[in-house]
């Protein structure tokens, strides 16, 4: 009998402050493809690479690997379902391998605090572990309620295939990974031009211009709409999701452009098809079905229309 | 007819040490630059701001040390790496870029809302906090109202607490001082 696999979960901010939707989701994917995840007790924000990063590399570095070595303690890989936080821990843990100095200083450091960086395990994104340990044709396997005629667009985003010379992950001016593991749902992917672009919010930019930022966002929704539309935009990344679904709100608020998409993490389209109802992950959470006031879009999706028993 | 505005760059204003500082925080083959323009040409956000790669690449390249430091440009890039992907030297223009914002940041040019987010992780250790809505909404889902990580230990909190401690941090981001020239 083969031990079931396990991983660190990594939350970070986005998944369980604003989208808990998505942790429950995962949750409820990983329990049902037999891998175990671990709580990272003590863990904190990753942190954000483009914002704490661009602020001060060694404190980056530094929080990050504080992150890594609660997993090193307990001998096991990390894994998350955020880009973001994925390129804060992937990154700090294969620079901190390579540069000797960056870790003499950020070891330093740890050490007032009792911790040390080893170096001994390895950062998984979720999609790592559906693609590379799972497998797409095992995924398969566990769909139960495929999500046939549901229109998909998707938003893979940055930072877990981008630089592909340093990731190594899929070809990011090609990918097909997300999109593999994305098609076992039975959703009918749609092609649109500005598939790779950023969602905008990266880099700092969401906080240091908001507009700018949406701009990238509406682009995007056009570009899908010029393909002929989508039921739903799918990304591996809550910081995304929060753009292109919040997004939808603001960019009504400061373009007076109406877009109405319903947005999903990946593990919660897995969720579905792998035969769980929306309300067992809360998917009616999501921020922009909140401030609007709104549901998503049951019919669309092709999931039973659900009245709302309670206001 | 337009008046044609002639800029010079003064010897003064130029930095030799500049552009070594930031190869040698790790933005390798910089000096390669061909100055080709792939990098803006392929930028989400050059598309849509004033924000020029190959200027800003540029300036470095020439020791504008002060001009670009001060740009609120600076902040425009949203670290897609496509222009990194793209590069026909493989310069490493994302790190060349966040190693910029690291020196503008220690000569104080910082934005307010940056602060702020600076701030957030010095107070919670996280750069979002949990918030009420939240919290309600996770103990419906059926999973820990407060999740297991910092915001559930104040041990842990008091170890990211004392690493910004450590690295200056702390200092690095206080105040509200805008910093940055806002044009």
């Amino acid at each position: 009998m083969s031990k079931r696999p396990a991983y660190y979960h990594f939350l970070g901010c986005i998944i369980p402050h604003r989208y808990p939707s998505i942790e429950k989701a995962t949750k409820l994917v990983f329990n049902d493809l037999g891998i175990d995840l671990l709580d990272m007790v003590g863990a904190s924000c990753c942190p954000a690479p483009g914002v704490f990063g661009s602020f001060d590399r060694v404190t980056w570095a530094t929080i990050a690997a504080r992150n890594l070595t609660i997993a090193e303690q307990g001998g096991h890989p990390i894994t998350t379902g955020c880009n973001g936080c994925f390129a804060s821990l992937w990154d700090s843990n294969h620079e901190l391998k390579e540069d000797e100095e960056l870790r003499a200083a950020v070891n330093r450091n740890l050490a007032d605090i009792g911790r040390e960086f080893k170096g001994t395990i390895e950062v998984t994104h979720y999609l790592d572990v559906l693609h590379d340990v799972v497998g797409t044709q095992k995924v398969k396997e566990h769909v139960t309620r495929p999500l046939n005629g549901v229109r998909m667009a998707l938003h893979p985003g940055c930072h877990w295939m981008r630089p592909k010379l340093v990731k190594k992950k899929d070809d990011s001016e090609r990918p097909h990974i997300f999109r593999e593991i994305c098609e076992t749902s039975g959703a009918k992917y749609v092609h649109y031009k500005d598939e790779l672009i950023c969602c905008g919010a990266g880099g700092a930019v969401r906080t240091a211009d908001l507009k700018t930022s949406l701009d990238f966002t509406k682009q995007k929704f056009d570009s899908i709409a010029a393909a002929g539309g989508a039921d739903v935009i799918v990304t591996p990344c809550p910081f995304c999701l929060l753009q292109l679904d919040t997004g939808q709100v603001e960019i009504q608020k400061l373009f007076g452009v109406e877009y109405k998409f319903d947005i999903m993490h990946v593990s919660e389209l897995l969720a579905l098809a792998f035969g769980h109802e929306p309300d067992e992950f809360g998917l009616a959470n999501h921020l922009q079905y909140s401030q609007r006031k709104t549901e998503p879009n049951w019919e669309r999706l092709n999931l039973r229309a659900k009245a709302k028993a309670t206001a | 007819m337009g008046e044609i505005i002639r800029e010079t760059i003064s010897a003064g204003d130029m930095d030799p040490t500049f552009i070594e500082k930031i190869e040698k925080a790790g933005a390798d083959r910089i000096r390669t630059c061909l100055s080709c323009g792939t990098c803006s040409s392929v930028c989400p956000s050059g598309r849509r701001t004033a924000f020029r790669t190959r200027e800003l690449i540029r300036k470095a390249l020439l020791g504008l040390r002060e001009d670009v430091l001060s740009s609120p440009d600076l902040w425009l890039c949203a670290t897609c790496l496509t222009c990194l992907e793209r590069c026909p030297r493989q310069i490493k223009i994302t790190d060349a870029i966040i190693i910029m914002r690291n020196m503008a940041v220690k000569e104080g040019f910082m934005l307010p809302q940056h602060r702020k987010s600076a701030q957030k992780l010095l107070q919670t250790g996280h750069a979002v906090p949990l918030d009420d809505a939240n919290r309600d909404m996770r103990r419906e889902l059926g999973i820990p109202e407060i999740p297991p990580t910092v915001h559930s230990s104040e041990e842990a909190l008091a170890q990211v607490k004392e690493i910004m401690r450590l690295t200056g941090f702390d200092t690095l981001v206080e105040g509200e001082g805008t910093g940055a020239k806002q044009e």
